[in-house]
């Protein structure tokens, strides 16, 4: 028997269970959330049938019809015109849920127009009998010409039915369900004359758009006698759906019936108490407090018990490794450089698990909608509070959740600000130096003044985004139309198993992203700091030794200067030298400045950075961790301590600040399609970073 | 009665009599935004923007100087 691989993708309305279905079917984990717009990307996985087959499952982000609005539409009808792309369709699965079956439809006709085999799934089958509706599946299936899968996702049934039917894809009628040509029959069949070998609604989609596929583009197409304007392009681009929907309107009033006193439900009471024109506001605003209060709270103990782990574990590996330069690397380098990012998983995991609550429940949307007011006056949308917010966790996924933002303007605003949020990679370098500067003191009895600092940097980082979006607002001369819809979906009983497995793989992701850089970063700058090029760093023992012979130093003492003599000799000490000019007047040495330049590939390797300099440039191999190693750390001129009260505010609000993100950078490019942006941004954000680190210190010293 | 979108009470229920076709996007078209269609304002959010709405079924929030562009006719029960 021949083992052939089906194409599968899975198209459908936002927010409709595309990716629950996916997840069923591959068994993969992609992110599902109930908010529209949660898949921006085309995701891939594999699936087993029966009778031996297999099948690659497409999972897409969702569309409202074939008419593409925005940037993640566009990659659903590209994929859908391109026969040639890799990943083209054998089967086509609309996804649809119960509740808005009617608008859900609208899309699924348009695709039975491209004449793919195409199967009907009707999702979330489980909340029919809570909400009073019931469905004529047979009068359905005659009507669209289609099998039809009712299935819920959740509770998985009608899982094996529904590739029962994809198995069996060969059977599937590919004739239209409606003949949409004939709002305006002239028209078509002057297309149909000229272009005999082509679909007639391809055609017409490539004409009332601006998509391109293959040879045709809407420039050549349009070069016809009978063209029509654009203007009247969307006259028929309405006739069209009118037509569509009044197909599907007198289906439905026969095929699904609706108990109506059961369909009165939770949303209308939620609804009255969240969206409130004062308590809607007053119960955000707590929803934000209590998720920082709780991210300090509950993590404290399990950070504790991660930071003793690791010390233990460097001085298990000191031990039993043969002493050497080696030992050092892996005890005094890496692992206090990943344990300074393991130890953020409690505080990140809790800011996942809040979010992924706010997405899966349904608030998420309540918030845009409250917000998208007070959000224009600064040039931004109401759906830039999702990536704000998510901003909170990395910039990476929340900038490319700007995607539904409709107008330009200010989507482009919200991706530009959006990296001032205060993103889990901060979280490490704030914690250690807030724990170095900030006494761990309670005022009024109950607010940790270092608790208290951490919120204040998060204000300022949002602060920051809002004020960097009005000016924004007002340089930027883009003339692009105010449009602004969003759906409301239901209120849903978040799912313990989607956000279980959200906040595991977003925690996932961080780590192992993280600690490969820091590895990696680590081993590098520990040969840096080993290995110098000049006969300085080859004699340093002679030369302190010498130095130091009127002088009565005891051996730690001697053995100790040799140590830093040779690191400011290493060719990282020569590099920092070079620099030190320039971040001095910020408060910082030159072994600081390493630190920051080395966050530039990402802020989170920070911690492991100052770790293995410092490592390197001590002697002594008693147990210290990093923050005591901070501590101590002197100026060597003025023997003064190199972390005050001064330069530690200083270097927080250079963090704060700074565009010190690679892998934001790389997003930015690619979401703008241009250099210009993530350069402005750079520049911008560490400019401005080095500005207010430079007041502040001149002021504060 | 006719009037517009955005002046409708929290909770009046009106019919789609006709929208402007330049200004209103493909997209709120397709969401259910035509003649003949029910309309309901769920709830205005505070300053009276965006609008809350449930169309044909659909629950969806816009603006109001989108709200200005649909005509409809109040009807009352
Ligand atoms: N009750 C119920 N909820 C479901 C079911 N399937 C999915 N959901 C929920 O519906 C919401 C949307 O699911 P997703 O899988 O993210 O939907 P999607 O179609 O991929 O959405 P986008 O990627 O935004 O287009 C989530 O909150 C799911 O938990 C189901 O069978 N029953
Ligand atoms: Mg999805």
């Amino acid at each position: 028997m021949k083992n052939t691989t089906l194409k599968v993708a899975l198209i459908g309305n936002p927010n409709t269970g595309k990716t629950s279905l996916f997840n069923q079917l591959t068994g993969l984990n992609q992110q599902v959330g109930n908010y529209p717009g949660v898949t921006v990307e085309r995701k891939v996985g594999s699936c087993s049938l029966p009778h031996n087959k297999k099948a690659t499952i497409l999972d897409l982000p969702g569309t409202y019809s074939l008419n593409a609005n925005s940037l993640d539409e566009n990659l659903v009808i590209e994929l859908l015109l391109n026969k040639k792309d890799k990943d083209y369709p054998d089967v086509a699965i609309v996804v649809t849920e119960v509740e808005n079956l009617k608008r859900n439809l609208l899309l699924f006709t348009q695709i039975k127009d491209l004449e793919i085999p195409t199967i009907l799934v009707i999702n979330m089958a489980d909340q029919m009998e809570l909400k009073g509706i019931s469905l004529d599946i047979p009068k359905l299936e005659t009507a669209l010409k289609t099998k039809i899968a009712l299935i819920s996702s959740r509770k998985s049934t009608g899982i094996n039915e529904l590739k029962d039917l994809i198995v069996n894809y060969e059977q599937l009628s590919t004739e239209p369900c409606l003949n949409a040509s004939e709002i305006d029959s002239d028209y078509f069949n002057n297309l149909r004359r000229i272009y005999p070998n082509q679909q007639n609604y391809k055609l017409w989609l490539v004409i009332s758009q601006d998509v391109n596929f293959g040879e045709l583009s809407k420039n050549v197409l349009q070069n016809n006698s009978f063209s029509k304007s654009d203007e009247e392009l969307k006259k028929l681009q309405h006739k069209e759906t009118v037509k569509r929907y009044q197909f599907i309107n007198n289906l439905l009033k026969e095929a699904k019936k609706v108990d109506v006193a059961k369909a009165k439900d939770l949303r209308s009471k939620l609804d009255s108490i969240l969206t409130h024109k004062i308590g809607g506001y007053v119960i955000f605003f707590a929803i934000l407090f209590l998720i920082f209060q709780s991210v300090f709270e509950w993590s404290s103990i399990p950070m504790e018990f991660i930071d003793e782990s690791f010390a233990s574990l460097s001085t298990w590996v000191n031990e039993h490794l043969p002493s050497g330069k080696l030992n050092d690397l892996v005890s005094q380098g890496i692992i206090p450089g990943v344990g300074g990012v393991v130890i953020f998983i409690p505080q990140i995991a809790i800011l996942f698990l809040f979010i992924s609550l706010l997405e899966e429940s349904g608030y998420m949307s309540r918030v845009v909608f409250l917000m998208d007011k007070t959000m224009r006056r600064f040039g931004l949308s109401g759906k830039s509070v999702v990536p704000l917010i998510s901003g909170t966790a990395c910039a990476i996924p929340a900038i490319m959740a700007t995607r539904n933002i409709e107008n330009w303007k200010e989507r482009l605003i919200t991706i530009l600000v959006t990296p001032f949020t205060t993103c889990a990679a901060r979280i490490p370098v704030y914690a250690i130096l807030i724990a170095l500067i900030i006494p761990d003191k309670r005022i009024f009895g109950f607010l940790n003044l270092q608790g208290l600092t951490l919120m204040l940097l998060y204000t300022l980082g949002f602060l920051m985004a809002i004020v960097s979006a009005t000016i924004l607002n007002k340089m930027l001369q883009l003339k692009s139309k105010s449009f602004f819809v969003i759906e409301m979906p239901n209120y849903k009983m978040p799912y313990y198993k989607n956000v279980g497995l959200n906040v595991l793989e977003k925690t996932k992701t961080f780590v192992f992203g993280a600690g490969k850089i820091i590895v990696s970063l680590s081993i590098i700058l520990w040969f840096m700091a080993s290995y110098g090029p000049t006969d300085n760093f080859a004699n340093a023992e002679e030369i302190i030794t010498t130095e130091s012979l009127n002088q009565s130093l005891s051996e730690e003492e001697l053995q100790d200067k040799i140590a830093s003599f040779k690191l400011e000799n290493s060719y990282i000490g020569i590099i920092g030298k070079t620099i030190e000019p320039v971040i001095q007047p910020l408060g910082y040495d030159w072994k600081i400045g390493i630190g920051i330049v080395a966050s530039f590939a990402a802020r989170e390797v920070f911690v492991g950075t100052m770790a293995t300099i410092y490592s390197v440039g001590s002697h002594s191999d008693e147990e210290n961790t990093i923050k005591e190693k901070m501590r101590n750390e002197v100026n060597s001129v003025t023997g003064k301590p190199i972390y005050t009260f001064a330069s530690g505010i200083s270097l927080l609000l250079f963090y704060a600040f700074a565009m010190q993100c690679m892998s934001t950078l790389a997003i930015v490019k690619k979401e703008t399609n241009s250099w210009k942006w993530p350069i402005i941004q750079l520049l911008f954000m560490s400019g401005l970073a080095y500005l207010v680190a430079l007041t502040v210190f001149q002021f504060l010293k | 009665m006719q009037t517009t979108v955005d002046l409708l009470k929290k909770g009046e229920k009106a019919i789609i009599v006709a929208f402007n076709l330049e200004t209103i996007p493909l997209k709120l078209i397709e969401m259910g935004c035509m003649e003949g269609h029910l309309v309901e304002l769920v709830q205005a959010a505070p300053f009276g923007d965006p609008l809350y709405l449930d169309m044909n079924g659909t629950h969806l929030a816009i603006r109001k100087e989108m709200a200005k562009e649909i005509i409809v006719e109040i009807i009352h029960n």
